[in-house]
């Protein structure tokens, strides 16, 4: 690594992008210096992406000068950005998950001659290319083998091997777990020591005070400014990313009732298991109750949920649907008795990305209706209409393609699919996720009327502090097992955090 | 620089097919001419349709398929085993209603088994749907001991060759399945479940959708495209050859739905690209014909139209061919 001279190793001045009569980035600066890690932070919408792209050559900027080492660049496409010295890693991996964590390291510059690959030379280049970072992963695996946290390390050491000085990670944190981020943290830290700056995007506000030096933050495009990490106050760096004043957000919802042993339920399972995802368990999901499901990633929450909606099927045990026993063995059957569940994996199995926000809104009713029964096109644009208020959608008209929406409106649409079946359970697994702070309140907003409403709802979230404002009672999970549950007022982050480690079960009393 | 409004694709087979007419009329300016002979219809253009027909019925059960993000590579021998079983029982003096109804349950259990093994069993389209296209020209040539099979029934040869008010049935049944397919996949939910499930299966799934359901039945209608097409082959030429029968059709099947603009990759759907694709492709075919292009050599220019329709097609080949152009002014 080379020693960091004085000038900063990234700048950018003036930076614009328009597409068409649309400007998603404007007049903005960006300096980043050798051995730093910057955050770059806003809403969705703010511009975080975009100024991404026109750092890694996918988008050409439109205006503003570029500076990467003392030398004005223009780079046309993430090869050429990454000839440059830049790399980015992304939330998803993207690498091949067909190949072997060596042929990825190496992917298009393996070692050999005439065309022959030196197989040993590969498998030799990449152990060393890890052993830098200090991991110890088996070079022969399927890259899709392993961890999304170990598939990113492998990501880095790749940029690290191309003799990356700027690395972009791009919210790499979003679906690792406390130790995977720790582990991550140490490489960066590592790294940094070294010399390498790094542009660090997340929408985890502990995560930037724990590992960034500078915070660059952005809104509506624009630039809000440069920060160093530890003058700013929290509270200062979210009124700025959202452009005004939050409330304490720590706060139990006021309005929350106490629960209602009387209230009937809508969904029970009594002993529901499935080898591998988790131990036989018993839930009571009231009507109009919050019940937060609690735990660490991988105890069992998003498989719990699963086997409800019928997309895994169990064991053993059984569910009853308002006090009747209830065969429910796909989605479909699911969806008839009035469940909804809104997925944690947004991409992967809640949008048809290339379908208008119309089709994806109707899609559960129209599966719920059947074939024949077609959801007239007036109403469904009254339903657009309808929701696109309430919820605030943000989007020129219903006829958008989904994927053009930030993620917090996607997943504002796909609230208001499950919403549209006038379902009596809906499941939210980890429903702010990825989104930005002002949608993320108006979403726990929501989960608050549809429980006055009368519906039963089943939160799972990773962030204890979310399950303690909005739920009425709180079962908690622990290594594929349902350890315990807090109710009412006891629901403290303080008490939860405790069940979830197991550290003792008195937090509850 | 103002973003254009992006075209709709329709257009780029379209403007295809204007440019190979206008090729043709300055070849041969008679080329649009119908004349109207024994109270029927005659020239190139009603060629065109009636041989196209056959073409039309394929690219409509494909397009569905095709939508759903999968493929049948078995059409065109399945169209050679409903019309070899059609002739055969012909032959053997049963009646009409007999040899439309075996060729179309010919189709129907083909796509019926196709359905099953994508659908239910998970194989990839391709492979599923190879074996069928095996097995169905097998069958065929079990069926006519490898012979051609003559056609002697009036009535069922009217299903290929016979006149509406001097208009060839054929292609008016084709067009008739075309705008029922459009008005039931639009006027019902049909068309959103496909192409849900051909743009994000898992997704269409958790939203209550029964995705295998609807895989299964795009093979089936697919099937039953294939059988009736086959049934119309035999009739045309009242024969039933089952070594020549759909030769290559699922080809330009396939074609002729990726030059009407509905992707590979499943998702949306244009049924009416995927007409025009097909009235493109025999366009051709009979454009070759006329100019006396030997058979063997004919595939080339088909290719080459079909190349440039997928490079209008594509984003990035336009911009590149804009550039190019800008490039040249300089």
């Amino acid at each position: 690594m080379t020693a960091p001279s004085d000038g900063p190793l990234l700048s950018l001045r003036g930076v614009g992008k328009r597409f068409g009569p649309v400007t998603a980035l404007s007049n903005v600066d960006l300096t980043v210096r050798a051995g730093e890690i910057h955050a770059l932070l806003g809403e969705n919408g703010a511009g975080k992406s975009t100024l991404i792209k026109v750092l890694t050559g996918v988008h050409e900027r439109s205006e503003g000068e570029m500076f990467f080492a003392g030398q004005a660049i223009h780079p046309r496409s993430p090869k050429d950005a990454e000839r440059a010295g830049i790399s980015t890693v992304y939330q998803e991996v993207n690498l091949l998950p067909g190949l072997s964590v060596a042929e990825n390291l190496l992917l298009g510059r393996q070692p050999g001659r005439a065309g022959f690959v030196n197989w040993g030379g590969v498998r030799r280049h990449a152990r060393e290319a890890l052993a830098r970072l200090g991991l110890d992963i088996d070079v022969d695996a399927e890259l899709g083998t392993l961890s999304v946290a170990l598939q990113q390390m492998v990501a880095i050491a790749r940029a690290l091997d191309l003799k990356a000085r700027l690395l972009i990670l791009d919210e790499p944190t979003a679906s690792l777990d406390e130790k995977e981020v720790a582990e991550l943290f140490r490489i960066m830290r590592r790294l940094r020591s070294e010399g390498m700056a790094m542009i660090f995007v997340t929408h985890f506000l502990d995560q930037v005070y724990a590992v960034t030096d500078r915070i660059t933050v952005l809104r509506n495009g624009t630039l809000v400014g440069e920060y160093l990490t530890q003058d700013l106050p929290r509270l200062a760096l979210v009124s700025k990313m959202i452009g005004r004043e939050v409330n304490d957000m720590a706060g139990r919802a006021a309005d929350l009732p106490p629960p209602d042993d009387s209230a009937p339920a809508v969904v029970e399972a009594r002993g529901l298991e499935r080898r591998g995802a988790i131990q036989p368990i018993d839930l009571m999901l009231r009507r109009g109750e919050v019940t937060g499901l609690a735990g660490l990633l991988g105890s069992g929450r998003t498989e719990t949920a699963r086997l409800l909606f019928g997309i895994d099927r169990p064991d053993g045990g059984e569910i009853r649907v308002r006090g009747e026993a209830a065969k429910i063995q796909s989605a479909r059957d699911a969806v008839r008795l009035g469940l909804a569940f809104c997925s944690e994996d947004r991409k992967g199995e809640g949008i048809l990305p290339n379908l208008s926000i119309r089709e994806n809104l109707i899609l559960a009713l129209q599966a719920k209706q059947g074939v024949w029964k077609t959801v007239q096109r007036s109403e469904q644009e009254a339903l657009c209409r309808h929701y696109i208020e309430a919820l605030r959608i943000k989007t020129p008209d219903a006829e958008t393609p989904i994927k053009n929406l930030s993620g917090g409106n996607q997943q504002k649409v796909l609230l208001a699919r499950w919403l549209a079946t006038r379902p009596e359970l809906i499941i939210l697994d980890e429903p702010t996720r990825g989104i930005d702070i002002g949608a993320r309140a108006e979403i726990e907003a929501l989960i608050g009327r549809l429980r006055a409403d009368g519906l039963a709802v089943l939160l799972i979230s990773s962030e204890i502090e979310e399950i303690a404002r909005n739920s009425t009672r709180v079962v908690v999970l622990r290594e594929r097992r349902r350890t315990g549950s807090v109710e009412g007022d006891a629901i403290t982050p303080p008490a939860l955090m405790r069940a979830m480690a197991g550290a003792s079960e008195g937090g509850a009393s | 620089m103002s973003k254009s409004k992006s075209l709709s694709p329709v257009w780029w087979p379209l403007i295809g097919l204007a440019v190979l007419v206008a090729v043709n009329l300055a070849l041969n300016p008679a080329f649009l001419n119908v004349t109207v002979l024994d109270g029927r219809l005659y020239g190139l253009p009603i060629d065109i349709l009636n041989q196209g027909a056959r073409g039309l019925v394929l690219a409509l059960g494909m397009t569905l398929v095709i939508a759903t993000g999968g493929v049948d590579l078995s059409v065109g021998s399945v169209m050679a085993a409903a019309g070899a079983l059609a002739a055969v029982l012909l032959a053997e003096g049963h009646g009409l209603a007999v040899a439309l109804t075996a060729g179309l349950g010919v189709g129907l259990l083909a796509g019926a088994a196709n359905g099953l093994l994508v659908a239910r069993f998970g194989i990839q389209p391709i492979v599923a749907t190879l074996i069928l296209m095996v097995v169905g020209r097998g069958a065929a040539q079990l069926m006519t001991n490898g012979e051609v099979v003559v056609i002697k029934n009036d009535a069922f040869a009217f299903v290929g060759n016979g006149t509406v008010f001097g208009f060839p049935f054929a292609p008016l049944l084709a067009i008739a399945l075309f705008v029922a397919a459009q008005l039931f996949l639009r006027r019902t939910a049909s068309g959103l479940f496909i192409e849900a499930v051909g743009d994000n299966e898992t997704a269409a799934r958790f939203a209550g959708l029964g995705a295998a359901r609807v895989k299964g039945l795009v093979y089936v209608i697919c099937g039953l495209c294939a059988g009736l097409a086959g049934l119309m082959a035999a009739a045309n030429i009242r024969a039933a050859d089952s070594y020549r029968m759909g030769e290559n059709m699922e080809l330009d099947a396939i074609f002729a739905v990726v030059v009407g603009g509905t992707a590979l990759t499943g998702g949306r759907f244009l049924l009416l690209g995927s007409f025009i694709g097909a009235l493109l492709l025999q366009t051709l075919t009979t454009t070759m014909y006329n100019l006396g292009v030997p058979p063997a050599v004919a595939p080339v220019p088909k290719a080459v139209l079909i190349l440039v329709v997928c490079l209008l097609q594509s984003e990035h080949a336009r911009r590149w061919a804009v550039s190019l152009v800008k490039g040249g002014k300089k």
